[in-house]
This record gives structure tokens, C-alpha cells and sequence, in this order.
């Protein structure tokens, strides 16, 4: 597997996000109250919407244009809508916040 | 010949390893034991009582130096060992080399100092053994001794408590959010926080340490925002790390902690290692209870018996009185996972289950924890739980009988049973009132005043009038504020005014929510109410705010921002719109707009940008335009005598003052305001949220019109003469709105509510009272009426804009 080092959970705001650049469009990491970190795709499959900007609550963030709720953990679209977003395996290790990039490759080639 | 063990650290793991090894065979092992500390072993957790006073040290000690003598233990007390030479098999002492068969390894760990500049002054302590506690113990003797503990975790917790119960001014300092998060979740976060507060212990959340001060000695620690707490004592409690240096040196296998198998020895099988200092498959240990379990292990290892360390779950208790609580297993929300919680707001106990599947995985309580340990079973032995869950959380003493229906156990109640507290009205008082005629919660809370003063009792009371009415009950159709709570906006309002709730936390646990932090519905609700009723104390949460007011800029729909800088009045220069048009250059705004509210629109710019696109405005004196606030936004005028033939009176500068004056302050929906100067209303003030039309007399101030959605005249509010009167009505008006109205009720809702009369009397007819809402409108200025744009493109809040990490450069590799 290939982790990469993308930064330390305090550069993230509890109950917040920040995203990642990749050549693959952006990864939103997302911290919860519990300081558990998440990352999904930054777009909502609904219009777009930047998922890093929006409310984050117990492990689940609510996208700031139309209000779509998403499961941080499997990336389901909550109650009546019907989506999903990616998600990808992130960890923290001595610290750091490291990404899966492998993992991030596979699906978009997939 | 007997063969040589010895043993570097005589603390809490390596004295129960010699217990072990010595009850099992006496005679198997010459033991030597190091100690760097001028003592053998003791209690460590025993700390705490001591520093409290609640005990003397003689009595944490577990081993004296008659049992070290008796079991032929030879003791190298205050002795470091400094190297271990593998090759020749010897440990390298202070003092001695000292020749091993085994050695064990029990270094403990070492107290983490954060890098900031003062860390070294005399009185910045660590609190890991007992010179640390006496250091402590001494500081506290000087009469109004201050002390900072920093870290607001379980150590620094029972630093704190002790130092108070010695009569100390302590303050702690916590980075993060709530206390003990690594333990706790918010809500028992709160309520711990309450507890410690009432002891007297004051206590700073999200709170980062910059520097400590001091010439010769410690002085003072200065935080982040600039605040300077004094201090005789600072106490550093943030956290541990393995003492492995013995190990890395002699090139033994080191991840985190020195790696050890499941027998507990190292990557030298002649060499073992148990406690803090270890690290066993990614797993280092903080708490004593695995520790034990290694030592028992390592024992049988090393008298060549088989064994196996395999970690089980903890429980972490906090060990300062008249806190009480309790947490294991994981707590944290899943997909898979369902939350229990039940509050008691009136007695402080909070208990929060989380089962997955079948299965009791966590459990965090507060205040009554005497469940804990059954609790802890149900995880360790991962008990099917599902015959029991509905009466789970009320614990052992619930189980066995049939599962209880609410309804039935409300109809099952005594008359006697008390149902309100707050009141002590109990169901017979509240079943009489709904046979005279009482059938509503309302009807009932006017009667007998059941759930007229916290509310919390409202369910009962619902339950009792249903299973008195049966079908003729119709359940009150007042919404709820969201899914996560029963109570409507404005019982929210009224109980965290009546409650004195001035945290989310707070509210939450007090008012019994059921989600563990919210929804995107009620968080920024919540957030508006504490800030407008508590401006001095409630600390605004950005992460519970919408996008626009995180980001202090509209969203547009591809994902870029807006940016509008105030125009006060809607005056302008050539200054600033040259100023406008060069960053509009320099950024690259694709669009340039003029709003309806007088000001100039910048539209596309970039997330990453706006920091120094402010920061360029900034720089020409201008300000954000709050356009994205539920706040004020304009004050839009009309030019007024200086220009028009027909001008009664200086509308443009009633504008600029009036939004110097309103400026910055949240309220709960968007605000806007228009200044005609004579009734031609260029302005178009008598649609707006508040109007004024000039008038040759004076000003005829008009409230509640509309143009959105729905277009709606403003209704007339009063006539004064001065314009001092009027901003000190709108203020006193504004003011009004922002203590009473629902969270997004544009004002034209909020007074369809409340009634016109209702505010005229309050901030037109009764002078005192207008006053006092005026004055407490200035208050909550004297916090937010500033620049935010000025805030955020600081060097340190602007790189928090752009991305966490870049990794188009890597991947392209
Ligand atoms: C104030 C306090 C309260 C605590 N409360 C609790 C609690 O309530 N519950 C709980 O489960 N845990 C608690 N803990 C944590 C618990 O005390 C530790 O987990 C436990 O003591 C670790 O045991 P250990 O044997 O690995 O290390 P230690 O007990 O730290 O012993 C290590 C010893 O090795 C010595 N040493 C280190 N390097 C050398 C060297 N080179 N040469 C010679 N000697 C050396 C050290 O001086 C030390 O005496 C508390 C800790 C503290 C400080
Ligand atoms: S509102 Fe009256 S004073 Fe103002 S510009 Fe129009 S006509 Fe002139
Ligand atoms: S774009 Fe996310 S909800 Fe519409």
C-alpha cells in the first residue's frame, strides 16, 4: 500500500474539514467530534457541492448547497436521497494523517 | 548456579513481574533491580491521593525494603542504567556494570513537554513521580499560589483537583474542545467540566499554549489568543511517550514503544520488556490494568512457561471526588452502530450505550457510574444483549422481567408519583386537572405548573394526559427544532435563558438531545441563540455555521465565492472602486455586479484566494459586507437633502451611522434597512426589514416589510425627532428581535408572531425597557463589531483556506 503523508489532525478543525489536491480532483478529510478522521470525495453527486464546506455532525456531513446528509464511514446519501460518495482509507500514524493514494487510483481507474 | 535476571524500573509492571516470578520460584533467578528514582516500587496511580493530601506516601508503597531483603532482591535505588551491552550480556550503571542471563526492561514512560519557548524555567513541572508531587505539594503552601495545569486529560485532571483541594487558583488549559476526549464524548465532557468548575477549578477549552513567561522563574503562560494566565506553577500534563532509549542504543527493535511478542520478549529473546515502555502488534498502553496482565506474562515466560499476552478492554475512571465517571469500549457513532443515551439533566447523570449488532461495544456515563463495571462485562464478554435492550441502560437491576412499554409504565405509575420535579406535581394533581377539563399540554402546564420551569418532564406529562384521554388525546402539533430534539425553537430559547445554558454541550445534555453533537438544523440555531444571549461567554463555533459565514463569503453554485465589501450607506470613492476594480483585475473576477443593496459585487473568486483578496481590500479601508451574514447587511439610502430639491433631512448620513452603529451583529436572519429622505422613498425603506422615511418633523420609523419571497409593506412603528432616538429605537428593536425571534424568521414572521403591539410597547412605550434592550444590543457590539476579513487573512488563519496537502505533484511521479 502507499500511504501518503498529508498533514496532522490539528491542522483540521473539529467537526470540520480540509481537502486534498490530487490529480484526481479533491479529497475532503474530515475531522468529527470524536477526532476520528474520514476522507470522501469532495463532490456531492447531487450538483457539485464542495462536501469539505459542510456541516459535520457524529460521523456524517451535510452538503452545503442542497442540504444531501452523507455517511462519512461507506458514503451513502442519508434518509430519502439516493447517492453515494467515494470514500477512502485514511489513518493517523505517529501523529501524522496518512492517505491510502493506491486506493485512490484504483477507483478512479475502475 | 542460580542464573541472573535483572530488572531496569522498579515501577508498577516490574513489581507485579516480581511478585509473579517470586510466588511461583523463589529461587529461580540472582535478581537485580534498578530504579532511577531514589526508591523502589510504589503505587504511581496513588499519586494523585497523595498530592491531594488524602494520603500519605508510606502508605502507596508496595514493596518495602524488608520484602526486597526477604526475597533476595538486590536493590540499585537512584541508579540509572546507562547503556546495555548486549555482546558481553552486562547492564552499564551509574555506578557498576551489573553481568544479566535475562533482562527485563521496565522503563516506564516519559512525560511529553511541548516545545514552547519558557518550557525550561524553574516551576514548570511534569507530574509523572512522587519529586514531581512533592514540587507540587510545595508550590501550594505559598499563600494565593497560582497554578496553570496544561492538559485537560485524565492526569492533569487529578493535578488540577489536588492542587485546588490544597488550596490553590488553578486554571486549566485544553487544546481541544471538551475535556477528556479521549474518554469521554461532549456531553460527559460538559457535564465533568461543570463539576470541576463548581470546585472551583476554571477551566479553557480550545485553548493552545505559545509561550510560558518568566525572567528567573515561571510568571505567566500565554495562550494563543493573546490572553496571559499568571502563574506560580505550571504543571505540563499532555500526554506520554515510551522511554525506550535503553533499547534504540542497543539496537533492539523500537517502533513507537520497544516491540515486544506475545511472551513479551524483544527482538533479543534474551532480553524482555513489559509496561508502558512496550509496544505489542501497533498497540502502546496507558493504564495499569494491561499492565498487569503483561507482568503475569512475562513471569511465566521467564521461567520458560508458555504464555500469552492478548490486551483485553479498559475502563478509565477519574480519580477526584465528586466526579464520577466512567468509560470503556468505543464510543465513538457509527453507520453500524446505535447510540442509547439517557439524561437526567436534574440530577447531572448522563449514560451513553453504543451497541452494534447484538453487542455492547462502549459506554460513557456521567455522575452515576454504579452500572460501570456491569456494563464493562457486557463489552469483555461480548454478551448478546439483544432480550435486553430495552432496558439496557437502566441496568442489572432492570433485567430478568418482561421489557418494559413506556406507556404502560406511565399508566402503572401511583398517583403519588411525582412527575415534575422543579414543581412537585405529582400524577394525581396533573390526572384531576384533566378531568376538570385540562387537554393540552399547555392547559396542564397552566394549571398545576407541571413542566412549566425546565420542561424536561413535558414527555411525562404527554404520556400521562394520553393515557388519561386515550383516543381523545391529539398529540400538540408545535414543531421541534429537528429531528435531534422534542422541544420547539422557543422552548429552546426560554430554557437556555432560565437555565443559564451557555455552551452546545450544555444544551444538548441539559435539554436531552439525542444525537451525540447535533445536525446541520439545529447546530446553527443553537449557535445564533447562545451568541445573542450569552455575547461575553458563548465562544462562537464556526463548524456550526453554513458555509457563507465560515467562510465570511457567499457560495456560489460552481463552488467559487463572492466577496462584497462594505459600503457604508452606500457611499463610495474613487479610492474604492479603484481599489475594487484592481483586485477584480488581480484575481481574476470574471464578474462584476451591483447589488440591489448598493454595494459592488465580486463574483468567482476562488476558495484559496479570499484571504488575500481581503487582505488587498483591507488594505484600501474596506470592510466585509457581511452579505452572506444572517446579520446586517445594507443600509441602503437615498442622497437626501445635501442633493435632492426634496430632501427633509440627511438620510445618506442616518444610513452610515446607522450601519456603523449595526454592523457585525448576528441576528436570526438576514437584516436590512433603508433611509428615505421624504416620502418619495427612493430608497425603498418601507419594504425593508426596518424603514425609516424622513419627514420634515423627523423620522417615521416602519418595521417588518418584505420584498423576497414575499412582498410585504412595513407596518408603522413609531414617529420620533432625533435621529440620537432613532438608533436608539432600532437598536433597542434589533435587539428585541435577536432575544426573541426563531432562528431564520426574517423579522416580518417574527412580528406576525409576537404581534406589533407587543413591540411597541416594549421598545416604544416602555422607555426603561427600551433602554436596557439598547444597552444590551451595545454590549454584544462591544464584541462583534469588528472586521472579520481583517481576522482571517492574518499569516496564521490565512493558509487554513487552501488545501490541507497538495498531491497533483506526487501522484504525477
Ligand atoms: C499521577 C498518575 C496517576 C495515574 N493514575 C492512573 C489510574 O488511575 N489508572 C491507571 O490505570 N493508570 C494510571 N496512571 C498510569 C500508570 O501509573 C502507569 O501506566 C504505570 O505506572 C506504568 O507502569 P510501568 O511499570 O510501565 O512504568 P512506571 O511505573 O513509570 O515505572 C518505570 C520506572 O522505571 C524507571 N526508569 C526509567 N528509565 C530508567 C533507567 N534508564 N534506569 C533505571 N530506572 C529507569 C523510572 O524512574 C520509573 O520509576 C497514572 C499515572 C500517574 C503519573
Ligand atoms: S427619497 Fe426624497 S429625498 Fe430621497 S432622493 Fe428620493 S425624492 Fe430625494
Ligand atoms: S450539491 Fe450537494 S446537495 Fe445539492
Amino acid at each position: 500500500m502507499s500511504w501518503l503523508d498529508i498533514g496532522t489532525i490539528d491542522e483540521i478543525p473539529v467537526r470540520g474539514a480540509r481537502i486534498v489536491k490530487t490529480v484526481l480532483g479533491c479529497v475532503a478529510i474530515f475531522r468529527t467530534a470524536e477526532n476520528e478522521v474520514f476522507a470522501t470525495s469532495d463532490r456531492c453527486p447531487h450538483k457539485g457541492g464542495p462536501l469539505s464546506e459542510g456541516i459535520v455532525h457524529g460521523r456524517k456531513v451535510t452538503c452545503p448547497l442542497h442540504n444531501w446528509v452523507f455517511s462519512l464511514e461507506n458514503g451513502e446519501a442519508q434518509g430519502d436521497d439516493d447517492g453515494q460518495i467515494e470514500t477512502y482509507e485514511v489513518k493517523i500514524e505517529a501523529g501524522r494523517l496518512l492517505l491510502n493514494s493506491e486506493e485512490l487510483q484504483a477507483r478512479s481507474a475502475a | 548456579m542460580k542464573k541472573k535476571l535483572i530488572v531496569i524500573g522498579a515501577g508498577m509492571a516490574s513489581g507485579r513481574a516480581l511478585e509473579h516470578l517470586i510466588d511461583a520460584d523463589k529461587d529461580a533467578y540472582d535478581i537485580t533491580l534498578f530504579n532511577a528514582e531514589p526508591r523502589g516500587n510504589y503505587n504511581r496511580i496513588m499519586l494523585s491521593p497523595v498530592l491531594s493530601g488524602d494520603k500519605e506516601f508510606q502508605e502507596i508503597v508496595t514493596h518495602d525494603a524488608a520484602w526486597y531483603e526477604e526475597n533476595g532482591v538486590t536493590c540499585r535505588f537512584g541508579e540509572q542504567v546507562v547503556s546495555i551491552d548486549r555482546d558481553r550480556k552486562v547492564v552499564v550503571g551509574q555506578n557498576a556494570e551489573v553481568a544479566y542471563d535475562k533482562l527485563l526492561i521496565a522503563t516506564g514512560s516519559a512525560p511529553f513537554i511541548i516545545p514552547v519557548p519558557g518550557k525550561n524555567l524553574p516551576g514548570v513541572i511534569a507530574y509523572r513521580d512522587l519529586e514531581d508531587t512533592n514540587a507540587m505539594i510545595d508550590a501550594s503552601a505559598a499563600p494565593q499560589a497560582k497554578a496553570v495545569v496544561i492538559g485537560g486529560g485524565l492526569l492533569g485532571l487529578e493535578a488540577a483537583a489536588g492542587l485546588k483541594a490544597r488550596g490553590m487558583d488553578v486554571t486549566v488549559v485544553h487544546l481541544m474542545g471538551h475535556l477528556m476526549e479521549r474518554q469521554l464524548d461532549e456531553a460527559a465532557g460538559y457535564l465533568l467540566r461543570r463539576a470541576l468548575e463548581d470546585k472551583g477549578i476554571e477551566i479553557k477549552c480550545n485553548a493552545s499554549t505559545s509561550a510560558i513567561l518568566g525572567e528567573d522563574k515561571v510568571e505567566a503562560v500565554l495562550l494563543d489568543d493573546k490572553s496571559v494566565i499568571p502563574a506560580d506553577l505550571v504543571v505540563m500534563a499532555v500526554g506520554i511517550r515510551p522511554e525506550t532509549r535503553l533499547a534504540t542504543d542497543a539496537a533492539i527493535e523500537v517502533e513507537r514503544g520497544i516491540t515486544v511478542n506475545d511472551a513479551m520478549q524483544t527482538s533479543d529473546p534474551d532480553i524482555l520488556a513489559v509496561g508502558e515502555c512496550v509496544e505489542h502488534r501497533k498497540q502502546l498502553f496507558g493504564l495499569v490494568a494491561p499492565l498487569y496482565d503483561q507482568a503475569k506474562v512475562v513471569a511465566k515466560t521467564l521461567l520458560k512457561e508458555d504464555a500469552v499476552f492478548a490486551p483485553k478492554e479498559v475502563a478509565t475512571k477519574l480519580k477526584v471526588t465528586g466526579c464520577d465517571l466512567f468509560s470503556t469500549g468505543d464510543f465513538a457513532e457509527g453507520e453500524t452502530r446505535e447510540d442509547i443515551v439517557f439524561r437526567d439533566p436534574a440530577r447531572g447523570v448522563y449514560k451513553r450505550l453504543v451497541l452494534e449488532g447484538n453487542q455492547l461495544v462502549g459506554a460513557v456515563m456521567y455522575g452515576d457510574t454504579a452500572d460501570g463495571n456491569w456494563f464493562f462485562g457486557l463489552i469483555k464478554d461480548k454478551t448478546d444483549i439483544s432480550e435486553m435492550r430495552e432496558t439496557l441502560i437502566f441496568g442489572p437491576a432492570f433485567q430478568g422481567g418482561a421489557s418494559l412499554d413506556p406507556m404502560a409504565a406511565v399508566a402503572a405509575l401511583p398517583l403519588d408519583a411525582e412527575i415534575c420535579g422543579c414543581n412537585g406535581v405529582c400524577k394525581g394533581q396533573i390526572v384531576d386537572a384533566i378531568n376538570a377539563g385540562a387537554t393540552d399540554l399547555g392547559a396542564v402546564r397552566s394549571t398545576t405548573k407541571a413542566s412549566a420551569s425546565c420542561g424536561t418532564c413535558s414527555g411525562l406529562v404527554e404520556q400521562v394526559l394520553a393515557t388519561t384521554l386515550g383516543d381523545d388525546f391529539v398529540l400538540p402539533t408545535a414543531q421541534p427544532v429537528c429531528g435531534c430534539t422534542e422541544l420547539t425553537h422557543e422552548d429552546v430559547r426560554r430554557l437556555i435563558k432560565s437555565k443559564s445554558l451557555k455552551s452546545q454541550p450544555a444544551v444538548w445534555q441539559e435539554l436531552g438531545w439525542s444525537t451525540p453533537n447535533g445536525c446541520h438544523t439545529c447546530r446553527p440555531a443553537l449557535n445564533y441563540y447562545l451568541l445573542a444571549d450569552w455575547p461575553l461567554e458563548y465562544a462562537d463555533d464556526p463548524q456550526s455555521r453554513f458555509v457563507n459565514e465560515r467562510k465570511h463569503a457567499n457560495i456560489q453554485k460552481d463552488g467559487t465565492y463572492s466577496v462584497v465589501p462594505r459600503m457604508w450607506g452606500g457611499m463610495t470613492t474613487p479610492d474604492e472602486l479603484r481599489a475594487i476594480a484592481d483586485a477584480a483585475d488581480k484575481f481574476n473576477v470574471p464578474t462584476v455586479h451591483v447589488t440591489g443593496g448598493q454595494r459592488i459585487d465580486l463574483l468567482g473568486v476562488k476558495g484559496e484566494d479570499l484571504p488575500a483578496i481581503w487582505a488587498d481590500l483591507n488594505q484600501a479601508g474596506m470592510v466585509s459586507g457581511h452579505a452572506y451574514s444572517k446579520g446586517l447587511r445594507t443600509v441602503k439610502t437615498c442622497v437626501g437633502k445635501d442633493h435632492c430639491r426634496f430632501g427633509t433631512q440627511d438620510s445618506t448620513g442616518l444610513g452610515i451611522k446607522l450601519e456603523k452603529h449595526l454592523w457585525g451583529s448576528w441576528t436570526p436572519h438576514k437584516l436590512k434597512l433603508g433611509v428615505s429622505g421624504c416620502p418619495r422613498n427612493c430608497a425603498e425603506a418601507t419594504c425593508k426589514d426596518i424603514g425609516i422615511v424622513c419627514v420634515d418633523s423627523g423620522y417615521e420609523i416602519s418595521v417588518a416589510g418584505a420584498a423576497g419571497m414575499e412582498v410585504k409593506q412595513t407596518e408603522f412603528l413609531c414617529k420620533v425627532t432625533t435621529e440620537e432616538e432613532a438608533i436608539e429605537i432600532i437598536s433597542a428593536f434589533t435587539q428585541l428581535y435577536r432575544e426573541n425571534g426563531k432562528y431564520l424568521d426574517r423579522i416580518f414572521k417574527w412580528v406576525a408572531k409576537v404581534g406589533l403591539e407587543w413591540c411597541i410597547e416594549k421598545v416604544v412605550d416602555n422607555i426603561d425597557n427600551r433602554k436596557a434592550l439598547a444597552e444590551r444590543f451595545e454590549i454584544s457590539q462591544s464584541v462583534y463589531r469588528d472586521d472579520p476579513w481583517a481576522k482571517l487573512s492574518t499569516v496564521k488563519e490565512a493558509p487554513k483556506f487552501g488545501p490541507l496537502a497538495n498531491l497533483t505533484l506526487e501522484a504525477a511521479e
